[in-house]
């Protein structure tokens, strides 16, 4: 599995709405994840790219797309 | 002579003198300079007319309690580039809680004699408890301590925020905006002053010096009105004119706040975004005093559920987060004071927003039977209204004169 598609996946489970094709939906916006989903989303970022992610790290502006957050991910790596 | 001394943003007076003094540092960014010499003695020249005069030993205080945080969180960053003990963060962060403590319970103690302090205090705890915590994460890495301190004592937002965070001021205040762009922000910060104005000096003097008082008045001469609980109509009055106070009162601050800080080439986030038109309570703390909600969403809620989740110490996610609600709603309401009515007002709004998050779910589940279209909308802004005044009504201490004095 690619980055993405593993992001994709962890989105997709948290929203329960499939985001393969929506890599630049905003993911705030529109009410898919609140701050409960997210700290979830942080822990299996965590889990499977074995990133340290802190929550102060975490600027809503700056992981509000599936692309973002994937771009997030691999600068932290 | 004369004792001198101005309260932010409470007359003509302080806003021509601010206006006047804001002149050198418009024209050094308009053309792409920012005087940091005149800036800082401009800045102290506010400090000195808000804490100084017949306010001085609001002026000892602040001086005192800077001197504090400035050691303890150097003492921190120091401590953190070597080593990362989770018992030393939490002993940094209870010290850095504690002066504000103090001061909340000094006239509890004391039966309202004595009020250490200074006006601002709550809002600068929020500002120095945030930075030890992103200091522990390593998100920020190079401590400078005179931003910290220019971060502080960064007058316009001292006295009741809006509580803006160390790394967003930074780069604000490190980089000057082009010409174009500093006269977007000139054009904001206009029109955020005299919506200001018209908020605090017409609405909030309508609301709250007009009518507040005989609603408040005709409220309490009904103290036996429905068998001694005091419910009347004078009373549901006073709860919609207070909330409505409420508002225009604090959002016209905060926009007096936010337009001196676009001034200086600061964008100072915003506090309020059009509250009432919420939806449902969660909605609604994401438009009510924002940078108060959202740092509490940031520092307390998601901290807390990051912690029980990653420890699995309760394995139920909806209990971690109804938890997590009651935790950082009952801390709101302890910050706000020690009173009755503050700490049941942020227990009414952790149950509301419990409540609406098992709604929420039963929704999303029943999607294709609950009807949605601009009735049920319309009925579920009224309905958030309604809840959210009388939690103000609470909020407000009436019902303290009401039912016990």
């Amino acid at each position: 599995m690619t980055d993405t598609e593993k992001v994709v996946s962890i989105l997709n489970d948290l929203t329960g709405e499939d985001l393969g094709g929506k890599l630049d939906e905003n993911i705030f916006a529109n009410g898919l994840l609140d701050s409960m989903a997210t700290v979830q989303l942080l822990l299996d970022l965590e889990d499977q790219f074995d990133v340290d992610v802190p929550v102060s790290e975490f600027d809503r502006n700056e992981w509000d797309t599936p692309n973002k957050i994937v771009a997030k991910v691999a600068a932290l790596k | 002579m004369p004792v001198i001394n101005l309260q932010p943003y409470s007359s003509p007076r302080y806003f021509l003198i601010l206006l006047l003094g804001l002149l050198p540092i418009m024209i050094g960014l308009y053309h792409g300079k920012r005087f940091r010499v005149y800036e800082t003695i401009f800045s102290l020249v506010f400090l000195v007319l808000t804490f100084g005069g017949d306010h001085w030993q609001q002026g000892v205080a602040l001086i005192i309690y800077i001197a504090y945080q400035f050691i303890l969180t150097l003492a921190y960053v120091h401590y953190r580039k070597t080593r990362n003990q989770t018992g030393v963060f939490v002993g940094a962060v209870l010290l850095a809680i504690l002066p504000l403590t103090v001061v909340k319970f000094t006239p509890f103690l004391a039966g309202g004699k004595i009020t250490l302090g200074f006006l601002g205090i709550s809002y600068l705890t929020f500002k120095t408890v945030q930075v030890v915590m992103e200091v522990r994460d390593g998100t920020i890495k190079d401590f400078d301590w005179k931003l910290y301190l220019h971060f502080l004592l960064f007058f316009p937002t001292i006295s009741s925020g809006p509580i803006d965070r160390y790394r967003r001021f930074k780069k604000d205040y490190e980089t000057i905006p082009d010409r174009s762009a500093y006269l977007e922000d000139l054009e904001k910060a206009v029109h955020y002053l005299f919506l200001g104005f018209f908020y605090k000096f017409i609405l909030g003097y309508l609301f709250g010096t007009l009518w507040l008082p005989s609603l408040q008045h005709w409220a309490l001469m009904q103290r036996h009105a429905f068998g001694g609980l005091g419910l009347s109509w004078a009373l549901l009055g006073y709860m919609y004119d207070y909330s409505m106070y409420l508002f225009f009162d604090f959002a016209g601050y905060s926009l007096f706040a936010i337009a001196i800080s676009y001034f200086m080439g600061i964008k100072t986030p915003p506090n309020f975004n059009k509250p009432f038109a919420a939806g449902n309570i969660k909605e609604f703390w994401n438009r009510w005093h924002m940078t108060l909600s959202f740092w509490f969403r940031d520092f307390i809620f998601m901290r807390f559920t990051f912690w029980f989740m990653k420890k699995r110490w309760i394995k139920n996610r909806i209990r971690i987060s109804q938890i997590a609600y009651l935790v950082n709603f009952l801390i709101m309401g302890f910050w706000h004071g020690l009173t009755w009515y503050y700490i049941v007002y942020g227990l009414f709004h952790a149950c509301a927003i419990i409540i609406n998050d098992i709604w929420l779910r039963y929704k999303k589940k029943h999607q294709a039977q609950i009807p949605s279209n601009k009735f049920t909308k319309g009925f579920s802004v009224f309905l958030t209204f309604n809840v959210v005044c009388f939690s103000f009504l609470i909020f407000s201490g009436i019902l303290d004169k009401l039912w016990f004095m």
